[in-house]
């Protein structure tokens, strides 16, 4: 990758940022400087702070100590006004959220113009901001109908629409927050050649991640972050994988390998099944799992995937087909019938779908049993063995909480994962289903569940893992099929699988097309 | 520059706090048009004081006031809780008071021990029943129970008039649009001689510790919690989400229902389109001054009787009108909503310095 001249401008400059919650201490003074035409990744684990600096520098919070120099228009670095994101955004600093921050109601051009014109101008400026955008969109490959409604673009599409916002408030400065989280390997490819593609028109990019190998291949220079401190800021061509891992990490780190399967009887079977009306439904889906066997379900987002998972779920009845698990049909089924089958849930949106923010941890914990005997009798909560047994559950899965009383919203992505993780995989299900089961998580945590996940195959359950992560699939998967519009290709082998062969597929082409 | 800042969790103790001030602050501001009507604002309060609580006859007033508060007042908090948006409670005790009064003025008779629980079991079963209607329309239909509930009040009240001037009005009543008098048997017992308060008061009070348990103890608590805080979860979770808006819907219905049983059963003895000030809406305030919490009820609704009842004597002895008492509670009102912002969020101005602020 080109890199940006030595001499080049420096954009932006954090010089010694600190900023204390309390005891904690989530920045220890960093310092950072961004040049033009660079893409730096800013690297780290969940809580190591990288969030709160991102947010220091948009003027979310304020830094304790240090402050944000910024250069306006390529002029000497100013001190940008700490606390204001208003004053960011004046200083051509423009922040794409993890958690797009749109209005979904409203068109792609309404969101990208919203709150740039004067309350007291009478008519709305289109024709120019549709010239200005159209100009950006040709120049960085930035491509989405203007005239679409957000919440009818998929997550890539509005992501494209948050970067766009920030371009035609003129940028000069772009700051990603973990921008692949939510897209695909294709997804992320396409991002990050229009990142570069930015950086080479003389934009600084900040990009936030824990993936090593998309910061690997798309930035100039890495900065790793671990428990609020740089402890490592390097151009990217004298960095490896695992020597960014152990930085980030703070030790050494192994990877998770899958070993021979011993797949047995078929346990799990979907047959001709379709939901759903919209673009997310499914039609005439066959699927197979065994026992002892991880099968992946590869696919773009937005191809049937979630509504396949709430199927599976029990949240969505099929308009047609059947389901058996064993000897048992599941076609009429809801939440509760698919857990007493022995199935067991991950769902795709932990926060949404995974726990009651409000309630405990020990809540949390024991939500899918609530009815059994264990916690209740007479329809009197057990409080007592409730506690005890998420004691327990904390302890065997490292959940680390304050206390199980403490409420679940305030733990970390990861940890909320592990509570689901617990209290799905705790009644040794038959059959394990893991919706984008690591996204969003750091290092620890995705080798954490991978771990799980590997378990529940070891110990003879059936495990369906849908991932939009293609690395995911093919080391934990022992059969792959991939799904596309809704329909779900024949699964096969993983050894006689490979990237290109999926992409393809991913993309809807089917094997004569393919040749 | 004003900012917010997200809290972590809340002490029960700040909640109570925040209650608290918003019934001060409400007190304060009432002041305002208290002083334009020319009154001198510790007199007035005074007087309500005196009004609500300065004799056994003012105490015993503001409680058999405070009765039906209580119970309209669970009837919203466990709603809420669940995010049931139950605004029919007053139609729901007319229901109840309508059932009542047709059970209890001769459809059966029998001695006081069949006759009081019969009457009971029917106001809360017609309160629940019609609280059923928008709680189904929304489960099956997505039907916005807020403009339901609200709307069924009307319709109900204007029942409770058809029948009145109908079917049920009293032959001996010199053609006033009131039923007949409830039986002697059918009568809930005073609890003091020569005072109107009544057993509704312990049937408030008894409602208000079985909800706490209800929502604490039990496994319908639980789900009614998960439904009311996360319906997505809950359903992903196994929680019957339907069958627990259902659940709510009666109970909270039967409690506005019980209301309605204790003002007609309790007090006035006979059924009249003006049975109630407004118990039902004004519920919706005590709920939300509690906090939702089926204990705090009991306060904010003795603390709601207490304005009304001090502010009618007040107003006996000043000639100011008792409206202040309504402008009191919907000043209280809009003060715990507003408190409700600083409950959940930390405010502050933006030049303070950060260095202070506190863990979580």
């Amino acid at each position: 990758m080109a890199l940006p001249a030595k001499d080049a401008p420096v954009l932006l400059r954090l010089d010694g940022i600190t900023k204390r919650f309390g005891a904690l201490t989530a920045n220890d003074g960093v310092y950072l400087d961004l040049r033009q035409g660079e893409i730096l990744a800013l690297l780290g684990e969940n809580g190591a702070g990288k969030t709160t600096l991102m947010n220091i520098l948009f003027g979310h919070y304020v830094a304790d100590e240090g402050s944000v120099l910024v250069s306006r228009d390529g002029g000497e670095l100013a001190q940008l006004e700490p606390g204001s994101p208003h004053a960011a955004l004046d200083a051509g600093i423009g922040m794409v959220h993890q958690h797009f921050t749109l209005a979904e109601n409203l068109s792609v051009l309404d969101n990208i113009l919203l709150g740039t014109e004067k309350l007291s101008a009478l008519k709305s400026a289109r024709a120019p901001a549709r010239r200005k955008l159209a100009d950006l969109m040709t120049r960085s490959g930035l491509t989405v109908g203007l005239d679409m409604r957000v919440s009818q673009l998929s997550v890539g599409e509005k992501q494209r629409v948050e970067i766009l916002k920030a371009l035609y408030r003129n940028a000069r400065v772009l700051v990603l927050d973990e921008p692949t989280a939510v897209l695909t390997p294709q997804e992320s490819d396409t991002l990050f050649a229009i990142l570069k593609k930015l950086a080479a028109a003389g934009l600084g990019i900040v990009f936030i991640s824990h993936k090593l190998a998309e910061v690997m291949a798309a930035s100039h220079r890495i900065a790793v972050l671990r428990g609020g401190a740089k402890v490592a800021d390097l151009p990217t061509s004298q960095c490896d994988q695992r020597q960014l891992a152990e930085l980030m990490v703070g030790h050494e780190v192994s990877e998770t390998v899958r070993g021979a399967g011993a797949p047995g009887d078929t346990l799990f079977v979907l047959t001709g099944v379709s939901a759903g009306e919209s673009r997310e439904s499914i039609r005439d889906v066959n699927l197979e799992l065994r026992s002892g066997e991880i099968l992946g379900i590869a696919g773009v987002s937005g191809n049937g995937q979630t509504m396949l998972a709430r199927v599976i779920s029990g949240l969505e009845t099929p308009v047609a087909g059947s389901m058996r698990l064993g000897d048992r049909a599941l076609t009429h089924a809801n939440a509760r019938t698919m857990i007493d089958a022995g199935l067991a849930r991950i769902p795709e949106d932990r926060h949404r779908d995974g726990i009651v923010g409000a309630m405990t941890v020990s809540e949390n914990l024991a939500i899918e049993a609530i009815r059994k005997p264990e916690s209740q009798r007479f329809g009197l909560l057990r409080f007592a063995a409730m506690r005890d047994k998420a004691k327990a559950m904390i302890d065997a899965y490292d959940i680390r909480c304050q206390g199980e009383d403490s409420p679940a919203r305030l733990l970390s992505g990861g940890n909320i994962q592990k509570i689901v993780l617990a209290r799905t995989l705790e009644g040794e299900p038959k059959v394990v289903l893991a919706a984008q089961p690591s996204r969003g998580l750091d290092v620890g945590a995705t080798s954490e569940v991978y771990r799980r996940l590997l378990d529940a195959r070891a110990r003879g359950a059936g495990v369906l893992l849908i991932s939009e992560d293609l690395d995911e699939l093919m080391r934990l998967s022992d059969r792959i099929a991939v799904i596309h519009r809704g329909h779900l290709s024949a699964a096969e082998p993983t050894e006689t699988l490979d990237r290109g062969t999926l992409g393809l597929r991913m993309a809807g082409h089917t094997m004569e097309a393919a040749e | 520059m004003i900012r917010f800042e997200p809290r972590g969790p809340v002490a029960v103790s700040r909640m109570i706090g925040v209650s608290v001030t918003a019934a001060l602050a409400a007190l304060i501001l009432a002041a305002i048009p208290m002083l334009f009507a020319g009154l001198s604002v510790f007199d007035a309060y005074g007087l309500m004081i005196k009004g609500a609580w300065g004799s056994m006859f003012a105490f015993t007033e503001m409680l058999t006031r405070a009765a039906p508060l209580i119970l309209t007042g669970l009837a919203a908090a466990v709603a809420f809780r669940a995010k049931l948006w139950n605004i029919g409670a007053e139609g729901q005790l007319y229901a109840g008071a309508l059932a009542a009064v047709a059970v209890g003025t001769g459809l059966i008779s029998g001695p006081s021990f069949v006759l009081v629980p019969a009457v009971i079991l029917a106001g809360a079963l017609a309160g629940g029943l019609v609280m059923l209607v928008p709680t189904l329309l929304k489960t099956r239909l997505g039907v916005d129970e807020v403009v339901t509930t609200l709307l069924l009040n009307f319709v109900i009240l204007l029942f409770v008039q058809m029948m009145l001037e109908g079917p049920m009005q009293d032959p001996m009543g010199m053609g006033w649009p009131q039923s007949e008098p409830i039986l002697d048997e059918a009568a809930l017992p005073k609890l003091m001689d020569r005072m109107r308060i009544h057993w509704g008061l312990v049937i408030a009070l008894a409602a208000s510790l079985g909800v706490y348990f209800l929502l604490k103890r039990t496994v319908w608590g639980f789900e009614i919690r998960a439904v009311g805080e996360n319906a997505a979860a809950a359903r992903h979770a196994g929680i019957p989400v339907t069958a627990t808006f259902v659940r709510v819907g009666l109970l909270s219905g039967a409690l506005a229902g019980l209301a309605g049983v204790g003002e007609v059963a309790g007090l006035k003895g006979y059924l009249t389109a003006d049975l109630s000030p407004g118990f039902g809406y004004s519920g919706i305030v005590v709920a939300m001054l509690a906090g939702l919490s089926p204990i705090g009820v009991v306060f904010a609704a003795l603390f709601i009787a207490s304005i009304f009842v001090g502010a009618d004597s007040m107003s006996r002895a000043t000639g100011v009108s008792n409206y202040l008492a309504d402008l009191i509670v919907a000043i209280s009102l809009l003060c715990v909503l507003v408190s409700g912002l600083f409950l959940r969020f930390r405010i502050r101005l933006a030049t303070s310095s950060p260095a202070q602020e506190t863990a979580k």
